[in-house]
Parts: C-alpha cells; structure tokens; sequence
C-alpha cells in the first residue's frame, strides 16, 4: 500500500534511491545536504546495502565507480564545491560506460561561496564538468515529491543506457519538507542485465572495465559508440512541463524550485487575465530544445528566470527561432529571485516593445 | 617426463610491453601463480593503477577494472564491500600509491578493508618518463631531478609501508624485492600470504616489492639488480613490517 509522510527534499532522495535498488552509497559531509548522507548511514545497512563516509569526495565518486563497475546499483551525493571535486571520477564514469547516480544539491559558488541555494552548476552539470566528451542525464526536480520521482528514475535511466545521471536540486528543495507520497514497498525493484559487470571471471571471459584504449583510433571508435548512445538518449528521454501555453504571448522558462516560484506569479498573473505561459524543463540534459524550438513559432518573447547569472538561459537561446526575444532575469550568491521581481520583470518582458 | 614449469592458468600467452629487466613482467606472473594455487581465478577481481601496468588485464585473465590515478583503494574498497566474497586486489606502482592516492591508501587501510595490496616500488615514474617518485631516493638523478633528489627541495623518500604499518587497521605489511631468485620466491611467499590473509578474513595486506627500472635508472638490467640490493634495500628495509 502507498504511504504518505513529511519529508525534507534531501532524505526524499535518499528513500527513493534505495526504494530503487540502491545498495552502495559513499558520500563526505557538506552543507546543505548533511541530511541525505545521514539517511544513507542509517536506512541503508538496515535494507541491505553499504554505507562508507569516505575521506574525500574523491574517495567517494571512485567508490562509486568501483561498485558500480560490481554491477550494483550506487549513488553519491555533495554540493557544489564536492561536486567540482567528483568531476574526475564522473569522467571515468561516464568513459567506463557505468551507471551511477550523483545528486547535486547546489549551493552559491564559486569558490566556497556559501550555503544558500543556487542554480548555478547548470553548466558544469549539462555541459560536462569534467574532461572528454561526455553527457549526464540531468534531471531537475521541482518538489520534494519529484525529488523522489525522478532519483528512481535516474537509477532506471542509468542502467538501461550505461550512463551517469544527476540531480541537480539545491539548498531549498533539500532543505524543505513537503508531503510524500512512497512507492508500494512490495513492488518488485527493477533488474537490468549487466553482463559487463565484475563478478568473477566464472564461466565466461574475463570482463574489463576501463576507459583506455591506447591503439591510435580506439578512442575515437570508444567515443562514436558514446554520442550514439547519447543521440539515443536525446530522442528518448526529453521531459518537461508546459503549463497556459496555448494562447501565451510570452512565456517564462524556469527549472527546478525556481519554476515554482515563478510558476506561483504565472498564475496570479494568469488571474489577472495576463497572458503568460511557462515552460519547465525536467530533463536539463538531454534539454527540450525542439519542443521550445515548436513553441517559439507561436511564441514570440520568452523570459528565462534562474538562480544564476544567466546559465540555462543560453540553451533557450538557441533552441528558439530566429526573431524570438529571450529575456533572462536572475540571482545568485544565495540570493532568491522574489514573487515582486519576479512579477516586475515579467511585466517589463511583456511590455517591451519588442 | 613430467612438466614442472607452464604458464599459469591466470596469465595470457602474450608478450609483454615492459621494457627489458623491467620487474613488473615477474610481478605479474607471481600473482597468476599465487592466484592459481588458491584456485580463486573466477572470483578474482584486480584493480590495474595508472602508471606502467595499467593494461595488465591484457596480461591476466580474470575480471579487472581500471581506475584513476591513485584511487584504486576506493575502487577496490566498494568492489569488495559489495563482494565481499571476492578476491580483490590492487597492483599500485609509488607514484599512484604513495603520491597522488596517499590519502585513498591511508584510509583504505584505516578502515581495515580486507584487501590485498601489491605496491611495486621502484623509486621512479616509470609511464611518464622517469620522473621523481615519492620514492626516489635522496641524490638519485630522474627527469625532475636532473641533480639529484635534493631533500631541502624535495623532501625524502617516504617510507609509506612502515607508516601503513603504525595503523591499527592494517593486519600486514611486508617488503620484498625482485632482485634475485631468493628474494623472487620470497615475494611470492609474501604475495601469497596476503591473499590468504584476506581468503581468512584477516584485513588489509600490503606486500611493497622493490623492483628495477633500468630504462630510467639508466642502467643495465644486471646494473639495477645490483642497486636494489647495494643502495636502495639499505634505505628501504627488507622484511616484515607488521
């Protein structure tokens, strides 16, 4: 039977990794996702799986790697700064061809910046943090609810297409708890083959993880299987939500607890007989870029609202059609764009003369 | 007549990459033979180092995963933690042990993860090009020493095995080297031991060998031998640590 509790956003995370199948988690104490790594400590050895605060965020993204490449399902998790620290680990990841899942819960950068939410690893996060050519699954969660949604999601995501997935949510949405509806506990946990896994050499060729390939050429084959995959991906898995979208003249483009703030104006405004739209990306990578491409035949001025100087907007920008004004309106450093400025920024967009 | 000389089961019919005198081609096949003799070969998992033994899954033939440099300690610790029947094992040159993975090393070896370590000591970056290791002795010339290791400028050689050995988590430690057919058996007596320690559940094992490098020593093979037994076995002592 579902169960509805209180949860904050970072322990709904960590409930639904393990709802997930995840049996393997090592992760090092930053703020402001403490919580999740303590949930970890204790609901995982109790259902079954390995529990390791690691020495570093190094140590924790290798333990990844290493239980992962065992064939079990694992998860790490950090904040911003530990994120910039995992990035050489999610590289091997992601040229070992294993799935894993890394959850961001951003705070303000750069440097050690501080612990109020932030949006700005969009680029690190979609646009490869680490060296190589290679992409993440970006999923970005816009309640406690779809926290816990679309980590079980992620770990599905990262075993069908051997890839690593992260959650990109911040200070807010794991600091806030908000109601929960659980999965059905007896619902059977998904298996995905992984014949590629380390189990012993029983039976069968020895199996190699790696992301080596030292023939002149062999990288190159290794990364044209990779964009395949990723183009695979890409045509696949694109999510988002658009809501008044039919008659909008301008439409506000916001992820993550930033689409519920300014999804709150949109509607207020929408009382008032405006007519504003908005459109949120779930899957930051792959992004809807055709599907804004589709709106913006219709719709000819967008506003892109974000905790950041202005990172996710540069995507809207060249999913939209030539003549199609994008506006963008953000804070970071800890600062929350507010329903008034949000408001009177709408307004301005909505105004202006083109 | 009876054959008492083959290839282990666990090592491939190839040649190797390594360079004339080079130790890890010896290294490789002491562990197939330990891994043959306890017959664990379809539940062995390694983990390779970068540095020069990085393809030594093109060499053996049980499962193997690659890891970044120096993190084959965190590597290892989650492929046993979730495997905890498995024979897991990295094989760590100094540079990824002692230098860039001394912390991964340290607290893998706090925790007490019941792993076997084999750390081929040869006192050089052997990949790279012969850099200084944290292992380069004091006044040995490498292409980052072109004088010779100057401790006031570069430290001294770090004896990480005798410090693993102070932890309460590390059951053994022990150094061993290639230099001549004693010592040779010898190390396989000690790489044997420490995969035994971890089939008993005894905890983290750690067999440093002392091993040659004459391309970057710039010395013969016979030349090299003579050093680990003359100079660089007076500052790393032979023998069990723990």
């Amino acid at each position: 039977m579902k169960k509805k509790i209180l949860m904050s956003g970072n322990e709904a995370m960590g409930e639904a990794a393990i709802a997930a199948g995840c049996r393997f988690y090592a992760g090092y104490p930053i703020t402001p996702q403490n919580e999740l790594t303590a949930y970890m400590a204790q609901e995982l050895p109790r259902r079954g799986g390995i529990f390791i605060q690691s020495e570093s965020e190094l140590a924790a993204i290798n333990m990844v790697f290493g239980a992962s490449a065992s064939g079990v399902r694992s998860m790490t998790s950090s904040s911003s700064p530990g994120i910039s620290l995992k990035q050489e680990g999610i590289s091997y990841i992601s040229g070992a061809q294993l799935p894993a899942v890394i959850i961001n819960v951003m705070r303000a950068g750069p440097g050690l910046g501080n612990i109020w939410p932030a949006q700005s690893d969009y680029f690190q996060a979609t646009k490869g943090g680490g060296h190589g050519d290679y992409r993440l699954i970006v999923l970005a969660p816009a309640s406690v609810q779809e926290s816990y949604d679309l980590t079980m999601l992620a770990f599905s995501l990262s075993d069908r297409y051997r890839i690593a997935s992260m959650i990109l949510s911040d200070g807010l949405l794991g600091q806030m708890m908000e109601p929960l509806e659980l999965c059905d506990p007896d619902r059977p946990v998904e298996k995905i083959d992984k014949p590629w896994a380390l189990t012993g050499a029983s039976g069968r060729k020895p199996n190699i993880v790696q992301s080596l390939y030292i023939r002149l050429g062999d990288v190159e084959k290794h990364n044209l299987a990779l964009q395949k995959n990723y183009r695979r991906i890409a045509s696949k898995e694109v999510r988002f939500e658009g809501k008044f979208l039919d008659d909008a003249k301008l439409v506000v483009v916001a992820y993550g607890s930033m689409s519920r703030i300014a999804g709150a104006v949109v509607e207020e405004l929408r009382k008032q007989g405006k007519k504003i739209g908005l459109f949120r990306p779930v899957t930051l990578w792959p992004f809807p870029t055709e599907e804004l491409e589709e709106l913006s035949k219709k719709v000819k001025k967008f506003l892109a609202i974000e905790m950041s100087y202005g990172q996710m907007v540069e995507d809207v920008r060249l999913a939209v059609g030539k003549g199609v004004k994008v506006d963008f309106y953000g804070r970071s450093g800890g600062g929350v764009p507010t329903e008034k400025q949000i408001e009177r920024e709408i307004l301005k967009a909505l105004n202006s003369k083109r | 007549m009876a054959k008492t000389y083959k290839r282990p089961e666990s090592l491939y019919d190839v040649a190797t990459h390594y360079c004339a005198g080079c130790g890890h081609g010896i290294l490789h096949r002491i562990v197939a033979e330990v891994i043959d003799e306890l017959a664990v070969r379809e539940k062995t998992i390694a983990v390779a180092p970068v540095g020069c033994a990085v393809i030594a899954y093109d060499y053996w033939k049980f499962d193997c995963a690659e890891s970044a440099h120096g993190r084959a300690l965190a590597v290892a610790t989650a492929i046993k933690r979730v495997g905890p029947d498995k024979v897991v094992f990295t094989y760590q040159g100094d540079g990824d042990l002692a230098a860039i993975g001394t912390a991964e090393t340290i607290h893998a070896a706090n925790r007490g993860e019941n792993l076997t370590v084999i750390f081929v000591n040869n006192a050089v970056y052997g990949m790279t090009g012969g850099q200084m290791a944290p292992t380069t002795l004091l006044s040995q010339k490498t292409a980052t020493t072109p004088l010779g290791r100057d401790a006031k400028l570069a430290g001294y050689p770090l004896r990480i095995s005798e410090m693993l050995a102070l932890l309460d988590g590390v059951y053994s430690a022990e150094r061993t080297s290639l230099s001549n057919p004693k010592e040779v058996l010898n190390t396989k007596r000690a790489i044997k031991q420490a995969f035994e320690n971890q089939i008993q559940n005894k905890g983290f094992s750690i067999v440093e060998v002392l091993s040659m490098c004459p391309t970057y020593w710039d010395k013969t093979p016979q030349e090299s031998v003579r050093w680990i037994e003359e100079v660089m076995s007076q500052y790393f002592k032979l023998g069990k640590l723990k």
